[in-house]
């Protein structure tokens, strides 16, 4: 996969605080390239450099070859940006907007099917004040892409959205990846980051904690149990289960049983039941998620208020 | 790309002026009212004597409206305009498109100017033809005037737009502004009327120098060159102060 953003060794101070600290990472073509961290991490900073918006203390950026500072201009013609709280004039039209910005592009998409696309047609010629949060959000991704670019950056995609509406956002955002763009995303969504990303970039406090894979973050925290819940049906005596190795441990919560354990420990669960014919009703597993290897990484929750 | 972008980008700005409607309202409109109720008070229109120079009201009366659309579109509407930008991300927007932030501002700029330019000419015309009102009789004066005091009041305009952090601000500083320069450009008081010290204090602000320029050039003389240098140099201040301390963000 060829790299289409090479981040190495940034670094950008603010007078006395360093909000990026020696950050590398390499985003290859088509992936969904997720840059996950609390508020305050240094994850806008991190893409405003990239964007060519910031100059960095030191350090290189190269974005489909390009440097963000020195070839600005053609960077800006194929990089498609969202920023996080940029508004647009209050009696702009969504379609005047559309119009506006897809002239300001070599190989502009067409502007009307993008409006269609993102759900906005019926609001081409609502003024942006009218807008929902929702609908300003569609508009500014509509903007992002209306320049036909070959990488987005959308930071803070889904921040203040309901949860109907960002779920539409990843549906979206899936589509524009399946047309083959190559996309940052910055977010502070555990969850977002599991849908959404190929890869992700755990930043605390200007550092990168963690490079990889959500499901390999996950699986690599020390420990990880599982706990697996279900009411069986007949009841089980708990003998029939602690005699597995995977199992750690079992307790009983009125007629449910909850079992944890390591490794293969739902295969070997499931695989006693069924062998002595018993349902396992209610049936829930939990697994270690993103949000546990951030705990376990930085050694502290990632817990904030929504803005 | 970039020559029709700056296109559409002007256009927008001027749908988004008129949409605006207190650029049309006080810059545009009021000033005609105002124009077309002093032409219809019958006393308005007769010279008066020594006060003011033997010129009717209505003639000592235009370019005191002029300068008072100057700073209606120069020190509030742009202002307001431009910081609300800044504040709302919308230049920071556009720094990450080809065509950067530089050209919005350069459409503000060309809408509000020519907004000022048309309704100059509005004035003039509905006094001409409504109210016998000659033209300006020094024409090289007269453009040489509104020139200068465009420089002057857009550069004050887009120091504003510079300092102050919100759109808010910046209409309360244009509206702050407003009314003593309006009083130095004689308003109130027309400056042949006022003492000789005043005279010579108005002479030396922006719209006072303004209003005595267009003044004098309406009524054939070639403006007195202490007031056009005075006119330059407000230009060249506020705007190379803007230039200086203009943010994108």
């Amino acid at each position: 996969m060829p790299a289409v953003i090479e981040v190495r060794n940034l670094h950008k101070s603010y007078r006395d605080t360093v909000a990026v600290d020696d950050v590398s990472f390499t985003v290859g073509e088509g992936e969904i390239f997720g840059i996950l961290g609390p508020n305050g991490a240094g994850k806008t900073t991190t893409v405003e450099c990239i964007e060519g918006l910031r100059v960095p203390d030191g350090g290189a950026i190269s974005v489909l070859g390009l440097d963000p500072r020195r070839d600005h201009a053609e960077l800006a013609q194929r990089l498609g940006v969202q920023l996080q709280d940029s508004q647009l004039p209050e009696r702009l039209e969504v379609g005047e907007a559309l119009d506006l910005y897809s002239s300001f592009y070599r190989r502009p998409a067409d502007w009307k099917a993008l409006a269609d696309t993102l759900g906005l047609s019926a609001k081409r010629r609502t003024r942006y004040g009218k807008l929902s949060g929702g609908q300003k959000q569609r508009l500014s991704i509509a903007l992002a892409l209306v320049g036909s670019p070959q990488v987005t950056v959308l930071d803070e995609l889904t921040t203040g959205l309901d949860p109907q509406a960002r779920r539409d956002t990843w549906a979206l955002i899936e589509g524009v990846r399946a047309s083959g763009v190559t996309i940052l995303l910055v977010t502070h969504f555990m969850e977002e980051a599991e849908r959404l990303c190929d890869r992700v970039a755990l930043i605390d406090a200007g550092k990168i904690v963690a490079i990889d894979t959500p499901s390999a973050l996950a699986a690599g925290v020390a420990g990880a149990e599982m706990r697996i819940r279900f009411r069986p049906s007949p009841q089980i005596h708990d003998g029939l289960l602690t005699g597995l190795p995977e199992v750690t441990s079992i307790t009983r919560r009125g007629d449910m049983v909850e079992v944890t354990g390591t490794g293969n420990v739902v295969a070997a669960v499931t695989s006693v039941l069924a062998r002595n014919q018993i349902v396992a009703e209610q049936l829930r597993v939990d697994q270690a998620s993103l949000e546990d290897a951030f705990v376990a990484l930085t050694g502290h929750g990632n817990h904030e208020e929504d803005k | 790309m970039s020559e029709s972008a700056l296109r559409r980008l002007t256009v927008t700005e001027l749908k988004l002026f008129g949409r605006e409607r207190g650029g049309v309202i006080w810059g545009v409109g009021f000033p005609l009212l105002l124009l077309v109720i002093f032409g219809n008070i019958p006393g308005f229109r007769t010279p008066v004597s020594k006060s003011v120079h033997g010129l009717s009201i209505l003639d000592a009366y235009l370019p005191i409206l002029i300068a008072f659309v100057l700073a209606m579109l120069a020190l509030n509407a742009l202002p307001a305009a431009l910081a609300g930008y800044r504040e709302k991300g919308v230049l920071r927007r556009l720094a990450t498109t080809p065509v950067g932030p530089g050209r919005v501002l350069a459409a503000q700029l060309a809408v509000n100017v020519a907004v000022v330019l048309v309704t100059l000419v509005l004035l003039a015309g509905v006094a001409r033809v409504a109210f016998g009102v000659a033209l300006p009789r020094h024409a090289a004066g007269f453009a040489l005037a509104v020139v200068l005091t465009i420089a002057a009041l857009f550069g004050l305009g887009l120091l504003i737009a510079a300092v102050v952090p919100t759109g808010r601000a910046a209409s309360a500083t244009g509206a702050i502004l407003f009314f003593p320069m309006m009083f130095f450009a004689g308003l109130w008081l027309p400056i042949a009327a006022m003492p000789p010290v005043l005279q010579h204090v108005s002479h030396a602000t922006p719209l006072g120098a303004a209003a005595q320029s267009l003044t004098d050039a309406w009524q054939g003389h070639w403006p007195h060159p202490l007031q056009l240098l005075a006119l330059a140099a407000y230009g060249l201040v506020f705007i190379l102060g803007a230039a200086r301390l203009f943010r994108w963000e």
